[in-house]
């Protein structure tokens, strides 16, 4: 699997990705955000966490109408598969190539630290090395976190399966405690209802390496290399 | 030609917490403002706009509007627009 890994200005999480693409048997290929075109023979894009344009007016809402991001949407809209980590899943949800928006976290605060999801769904190109209900230990480091979508637009990505990871207790149990944002029906991860498009707000490139203490984001970089 | 100046009030949807809101209201109220409520917070964007008549100016907004300036799937906005007497707008 050749995954590109885009660099928007502002991004700071980039070389962490390429970094968790090429230790999961995947190959990287840098992408710029001026770029017109992508590299033949791409199986996947990578939108990286950060800040890109300084988060002015709203996250994400400058960087998708960066040049690359006509070509993203193409490529997205091919069913080529799509993966937005936390700025990266904004940047999706403003682009229309995922449902809902993030907004300000509910404690007002920028949470940094680890936290634990459940797998919702594993039968996507993003989960398919994990099982349902298997538990990750994922960092997350955002202000603007808290996924938003009308009651309607909730019940529509549920019943369709688009929940992929939730915010959980370290056992596994959904509760106000263990949702770090106040994301509603504690969705940490969704996807476009055809499937090739998910986005994430925790980190799973931060959690590569077992010397750091855990490796679960190991699973969403070996699910891709599984397609 | 004219020139309009617009003023965009941009607030989270009514069916969105506002918890920026809510933390001043309370603050206003531990400053025994009881009286005040419903605290909702906001952006305000000033822009000049060239068009040939008030319809056109508010059109070329509400353009920009949904298409940068605001996300219809948080937030909802109003629009103002002022003739500028001359060339350039007011300060």
């Amino acid at each position: 699997m050749t995954i590109g890994v885009v660099t928007f200005p502002g991004s700071n999480c980039d070389a962490d990705a390429r970094h968790a693409v090429v230790t999961t048997g995947n190959s990287v290929a840098q992408l710029w955000h001026k770029d017109t075109s992508l590299p033949s023979g791409l199986d996947a894009i990578i939108l990286p966490g950060g800040f890109s344009y300084g988060d002015y007016l709203r996250t994400g809402a400058i960087a998708r109408f960066s040049p690359i991001m006509n070509e993203v949407i193409r490529f997205a809209n091919d069913g080529g598969t799509v993966f937005g980590i936390c700025n990266g899943f904004q940047i999706l949800c403003e682009a229309g190539l995922l449902p809902g928006a993030l907004i300000r976290n509910q404690n007002l605060q920028f949470v940094c630290k680890d936290v634990y999801l459940k797998v919702e769904n594993n039968t996507t190109r993003f989960t398919r090395a994990t099982s349902k209900g298997d538990v990750l230990r994922i960092p997350i480091a955002h202000g603007d976190g808290r996924y938003t979508a009308t009651e309607e637009q909730l019940d529509e990505i549920e019943g369709n399966g688009q929940i992929l990871y939730r915010y959980c207790s370290a056992n596994g149990a959904y509760s106000d405690a263990a949702n770090p944002n106040g994301s509603a029906r504690h969705i940490a991860g969704v996807s476009n209802k055809q499937g090739n498009v998910m986005g994430l707000m925790p980190h799973p490139e931060r959690a590569i390496e077992q010397l750091l203490g855990y490796a679960d984001g190991r699973t969403v970089f070996e699910s891709l290399a599984l397609n | 030609m004219k020139t309009y100046q617009a003023f965009i009030t941009i607030t989270l949807r009514a069916s969105i917490l506002d918890v920026q809101g809510k933390t001043v209201e309370n603050s206003l109220h531990s400053l025994h403002m009881p009286a005040l409520s419903n605290v909702r917070i906001g952006k305000h964007i000033q822009l000049d706009v060239q068009a040939v008549d008030t319809e056109a100016a508010e059109a070329l907004v509400h353009d920009a509007c949904k298409k940068l300036l605001t996300n219809p799937i948080m937030e909802d906005y109003t629009i103002q627009l002022r003739e500028t007497v001359g060339k350039g707008a007011l300060a």
